[in-house]
């Protein structure tokens, strides 16, 4: 870890970091009477491994879905990369280079592996229904495409699945597949929720290091995870919501003794700190 | 039984410019179900915008046919338009109710009595083939073929009709074989999985709704064209499942399956009328099964039956992808 990447801010809910890749104000989301999120303030460092932490039910996928364009909120404004996005939806936001995962992997069952990977690169020239005919157009990149992907495949040990319909291949495998098909987006932001979830213990430490390369890359990465194991491990930050709020920020050892963190997790795990026998 | 009469009858049937339309129909709606996972349960109302696009310029306002092919064109993405703008965000089912409602209603608008000097009302719009009429480059003279014969005009408009085949059909190879189909692919798997990775599947579905729609239209303009009248009820719900039919018989998402499917289609429909014909006028089956009154709804029975079967035994089609097939998209 470059002394760069690690995170000077105050260790304090919605304090504001040096060279904030995305920012959120007054973001607001009800469902009915209930309300989901409502996040005050929330800055991510650039360049930095963020993880996003609270017991079941704390809206972190839904501040998820709404940062990343996939759920409207009901009130708020989303900055990233210093532009305002609030509004933008999903997909262009990709394009701008903020990449999401999702904790139940979306991988398309009936593309090849290489297909599923190939489909994430943007600016295709390709795309369009009057180009996508005339081959000689698109060749030559479709080539360099496939040439990324096959890349990115090898790297993720996936490559001797490539030509594998995507829904033969393991659970881990999807999750591998989906990690490095956000990569072909060539985002400089990836959001990943719960990306080890469900995996075995060995899959864990290879996904752990595909997260650490990320930013060893200059990405930025932003991820949900229950496993404090993990967050020690590889986050440079922690923020930890509870009920739709933010209840506590800092390094992962100063979250640990956190008193309000605790007190979160306590209805959970009957006295003992979650936090420390995970 | 007179099997070279039968098989004559039936390999004529398959070939006729009818079995071309309906080729061409289920191309568009290969397009959409197959490529894309749109369920448009109103490719009818394609067909039928495409037929009276065309019928109605000429016939009513004296138009030149490349305007009216044009007008034709236009109105099918027009109809995409106005279904897809408020369905393609939705899931797919509301897709599925907004076109077939679209079809009846547009069939049903053309059969109305209000308006029938403007449409043709149920007898169907006439008075626009002239310009094919004089194309026509066979004249009037009949043509052998086996033990039937053919008019000069009908070969014509079927030697047209397949020739578009063709160019549709290559050109739907094209398309989904690049990067535009791909994503097309994507969509039909998961839609936000491919909206995560900085696609705008709207737009997408909708170019799909389009190109589909209008090829359908096409189909629609050559079922007008071989009876030089559009007819309302040629445009109702069973063209349609006709071409589902006919796209699952081939194999959804493969090229040559709605082309096949339909040649297939037609042949085993006339094939199983023939003999059920001449079995009835043989008496070589019980009365109460099959008689000269009622083979004509047998054979539907028999052709649902088959399609009950093929769906079970072999979903993929002829000339699907049985791995693709194996499991489930969702």
């Amino acid at each position: 870890m470059t002394p760069a990447s690690r995170v000077v801010a105050d260790a304090v809910p919605g304090s504001s970091k040096e060279t904030p890749i995305l920012k959120v104000d007054g973001l607001r989301r009800e469902f009915g009477g209930l309300v989901a999120v409502d996040i005050e303030h929330l800055e991510v460092q650039r360049g930095a491994i963020t993880a996003l932490i609270g017991p079941n039910g704390a809206g972190k996928t839904t501040a998820f879905n709404l940062i990343s364009g996939f759920d409207t909120p009901t009130a708020g404004t989303t900055w990233f990369d210093g532009a305002d996005t609030s509004g933008i939806s999903g997909h262009k936001l990709a394009q701008m280079g903020m990449v999401r995962t999702f904790q139940l992997t979306r991988v398309l069952t009936r593309l090849t592996v290489l297909e599923n990977m190939m489909l994430g690169a943007t600016h295709q020239i390709g795309e369009k229904p009057w180009t996508s005919p005339l081959r000689f157009l698109w060749r030559k990149q479709d080539a360099e495409i496939r040439e990324r992907a096959e890349e990115l495949l090898k790297r993720f040990k996936l490559d001797h699945v490539a030509h594998e319909y995507a829904g033969n291949i393991s659970g881990g495998q999807r999750k591998l597949l989906e990690m490095a098909r956000a990569l072909m987006v060539g985002p400089r932001l990836v959001m990943l929720d719960e990306p080890m979830a469900g995996v075995n213990p060995a899959l864990k430490q290879s996904l752990l290091g595909h997260v650490k390369n990320l930013q060893a890359e200059g990405m930025t990465v932003l991820f949900i995870e229950h496993d404090m194991d993990m967050v020690h491990e590889i986050a440079d930050w922690v923020v930890v919501m509870a009920e739709g709020r933010l209840i506590a920020e800092g390094t992962p050892d100063q979250i640990s003794n956190n008193r309000a963190v605790v007190d979160a997790y306590l209805g959970e795990h009957q006295g003992t700190s979650f936090l420390e026998d995970a | 039984m007179n099997w070279g009469l039968i098989f004559s009858n039936a390999t004529y049937v398959a070939l006729s410019s009818s079995a071309a339309a309906y080729a061409l129909i289920a191309i568009g709606i290969n397009v959409h179900i197959g490529y894309t996972g749109l369920l448009n349960f109103g490719q009818a109302g394609f067909a039928a915008a495409g037929a009276y696009g065309m019928a109605i310029p000429i016939a009513t306002f004296g138009w030149h046919w490349s305007a009216a092919i044009a007008s034709s064109i236009f109105f099918a993405v027009l109809l995409a338009l106005i279904l897809g703008a408020p369905t393609l965000r939705l899931k797919s089912d509301y897709l599925a109710i907004a076109t077939i409602a679209a079809a009846e209603i547009i069939r049903i608008s053309m059969m109305s009595v209000r308006f029938t000097w403007f449409t043709g009302g149920t007898d169907g719009k006439k008075g626009f083939s002239k310009f094919l009429v004089d194309a026509n480059p066979f004249g009037d003279t009949r043509y052998k073929f086996f033990s039937q014969s053919v008019n000069g005009y009908s070969l014509f408009i079927t030697i047209i009709s397949w020739v578009l085949v063709a160019i549709f059909g290559s050109l739907v190879y094209f398309m989904m074989r690049g990067p535009w189909g791909r994503t097309l692919r994507g969509i039909r798997e998961d839609e936000i999985a491919v909206k995560s990775l900085g696609k705008s599947t709207t737009t997408f579905k909708m170019q799909s709704l389009i190109l589909g729609g209008v090829i359908g239209a096409v189909g629609g303009i050559i079922l007008a064209a071989e009876k030089q009248s559009a007819q309302p009820m040629e445009y109702g719900t069973t063209l349609t499942f006709f071409a589902f039919t006919i796209v699952i018989l081939g194999g959804l998402a493969t090229a040559r399956g709605p082309i096949i499917g339909a040649i297939l289609f037609w042949f085993i429909l006339q094939f199983v009328d023939n003999v059920l014909e001449q079995v009835a006028r043989n008496k070589l089956a019980p009365t109460w099964l099959v008689s000269g009154n009622n083979f004509g709804q047998v054979k539907f029975i028999l052709a649902g039956f088959a399609l009950a079967l093929l769906v079970i035994f072999r979903p993929q089609g002829i000339f699907g992808n049985k791995r693709e097939m194996s499991f489930d998209s969702r």
